[in-house]
């Protein structure tokens, strides 16, 4: 096997990091916004979107596009990090906050699967997407959020590796026992902690 | 048509850039001698990775522009404007230079004068790349395969091998309409859209003829003329498609 | 279906596919385990960019397999098929046949 070529003065897209940028192990920043996708784009029109709160709940919720709006909204900068390697620092989202969401909800359950028109999942532990650590956002840079990123709406959750934030989100459904998402059956990790670079399956 | 040929593992191998060609602004042809190559057919690609010092790599597919018939490999790059390895393939690489290149590539999207005719070629923008092999090919056997082409380009400032397709228009049984997206030559009385089932069922060889068809560029234009053919009633199983992602602009 | 500009086809996993399999893949059929169609790959659409490669059924957009690679790894799921059919090397001593 060769010794590895070298491609003279090839650096790819990746940027310096800004100083005192403090990005996870294994990632570099970006300044575009990548798009990522398995699956077609969904176009569900807005006066057919919903969101629920449903699965190991009391009473299980749901919203039109009309009354989700209508729902205390929250201005999010965070910095966001992808399993493939990019991350982008200080984006700025709008959305509602999973903790107003479950407001009221009564559950005994300690996980919660994320699912998207199309059908994509993730999943996460209930206790990653309240006290203020994840959002069901529908605007970025000040912008109703684009489809291809996810709009008409989105699961925000930055501090975890972002195939954990679908697009497309429809409802979070509360469970028991945890059950495995779309990557996460798929060789990627099961929790995705970008700061312990918990990528696949076996790290 | 499976073969039951064996490639072997495809693996990678180092050529070397012995020539490029400007094709047009955007859009430059590597020529590459690539030891041991085992040979190609026309419509399939390689993929060409580059390597950065501190051990990042990046992967992408490039068609072979060049019939199996030439000794050398021609890949054709466009430059996309937020592309991560064609704007340096085409801003950086110069004569003299290795690559790591791998294959070639594909036995779908292939065609070779054994299959026979007629030919019915869509292309559009870069496109043309594994269209052009497929006609070259041809050509370099002498064969009498009637081939119409319909390329799609912005202007004709981005027709890629504008002289080598004059040229090859000239010869009986092949021949090529253009439709331009974007502006087009003072006077010019031809196609002035995208292409769509009206432009291809004016242009298409006649279903009776069973052309093989082979259509190639970015994934709208790929799949609306796959749907609008399918539409006019060609057969399915005679369509061929390759899909090259979003277009440069 | 609508065009999302960034699909592509199995065109262009013949490379990576070949980095697993010691054979041509775009020619290999599949056969979706939720229509029963069956395709050669290269026809098939392909998502590239994704965290993984995802593979799926032209005809009923089911996830036919996808490909995941990192850290010295290849993930190859192929639950959303019923089977790979893949043109064989002939064995010395058997007769050659062109494949269908």
């Amino acid at each position: 096997m060769n010794a590895r070529l070298i491609s003279r003065g090839f650096r790819g897209r990746r940027q310096e990091p800004r100083e005192g940028a403090n990005v996870p192990p294994g990632q570099y920043v970006v300044e575009d916004f990548p798009v990522l996708s398995a699956g077609p784009t969904p176009h569900t029109p807005l006066a057919q979107w919903t969101f629920s709160i449903d699965g190991e709940v009391d009473e299980p919720k749901r919203w039109t596009w009309e009354e989700f709006q209508a729902l205390p909204r929250e201005t999010i900068t965070t910095d966001i990090h992808c399993v493939t390697h990019w991350s982008k620092l200080g984006t700025v989202w709008e959305g509602v906050s999973i903790d107003t969401l479950l407001d009221s909800v009564e559950t005994a359950a300690s996980y919660i699967v994320a699912y998207s028109d199309g059908g994509y999942t993730s999943n996460l532990p209930l206790e990653d997407v309240t006290d203020g650590q994840a959002w069901i956002a529908y605007a970025f840079d000040g912008e109703p959020l684009e489809p291809q990123h996810g709009g008409p709406a989105r699961l925000l959750v930055p501090h975890l590796y972002f195939w954990k934030s679908a697009k497309w989100v429809r409802g979070l459904r509360l469970v028991d026992e945890d059950e495995p998402g779309f990557w996460e059956v798929r060789g990627y990790h099961n929790y995705g902690d970008p700061w312990k670079e918990q990528r696949y399956w076996g790290d | 048509m499976e073969r039951t040929t064996v490639l072997g593992r495809l693996t990678w191998r180092v050529g070397q850039v012995v020539k490029t060609k400007a094709e047009t602004a955007q859009v430059k042809s590597l020529v590459l001698e690539l030891p041991d190559w085992p040979g190609h057919r026309a419509g399939q690609h390689v993929d060409i990775r580059l390597t950065a010092e501190d051990g990042y790599q990046a992967v992408r597919s490039y068609s072979i522009a060049s019939p199996p018939e030439e000794p050398q490999v021609t890949v054709t790059i466009e430059r996309l404007e937020d592309g991560e390895v064609s704007p340096y393939l085409v801003d950086d690489v110069q004569v003299g230079d290795p690559l790591e290149v791998r294959g070639p590539i594909g036995g779908y999207f292939v065609w070779e004068t054994a299959l026979g005719g007629p030919l019915f070629l869509v292309g559009g923008g870069s496109g043309i790349v594994p269209l052009m092999a497929m006609i070259q090919h041809r050509v370099a056997r002498a064969n009498d395969a009637r081939i119409r082409l319909l390329y799609s380009a912005r202007s004709p400032e981005d027709v890629i091998y504008r002289h080598e397709l004059e040229e090859l228009a000239n010869r009986p049984g092949i021949e090529v309409i253009y439709t331009y997206t974007r502006s087009h030559p003072p006077g010019w009385t031809g196609y002035q859209r995208r292409i769509d089932q009206a432009m291809l069922e004016e242009v298409g060889l006649a279903r009776e003829e069973q052309p093989h068809i082979y259509i190639c560029g970015p994934t709208p234009l790929a799949e609306g003329a796959s749907n609008g053919l399918v539409a006019l009633g060609y057969e399915p199983a005679r369509i061929r498609i390759e899909r090259f992602g979003p277009s440069g602009r | 279906m609508e065009s999302d500009e960034r699909r592509l086809d199995g065109n262009a996993v013949g490379g990576v596919l070949g980095e697993i399999f010691p054979l041509e893949m775009t020619m290999a059929h599949i056969r979706c385990a939720g229509c029963n169609a069956v395709e050669p790959v290269g026809a098939e659409m392909v998502y590239m960019d994704a965290p993984g490669m995802v593979m799926r059924c032209m005809h009923c957009d089911n996830v036919l397999l996808t490909l995941v690679r990192g850290e010295g790894h290849y993930w190859l799921e192929m639950r959303g098929a019923t089977w790979l059919q893949m043109a064989a090397p002939p064995s010395p001593g058997e007769s050659t046949s062109e494949g269908t």
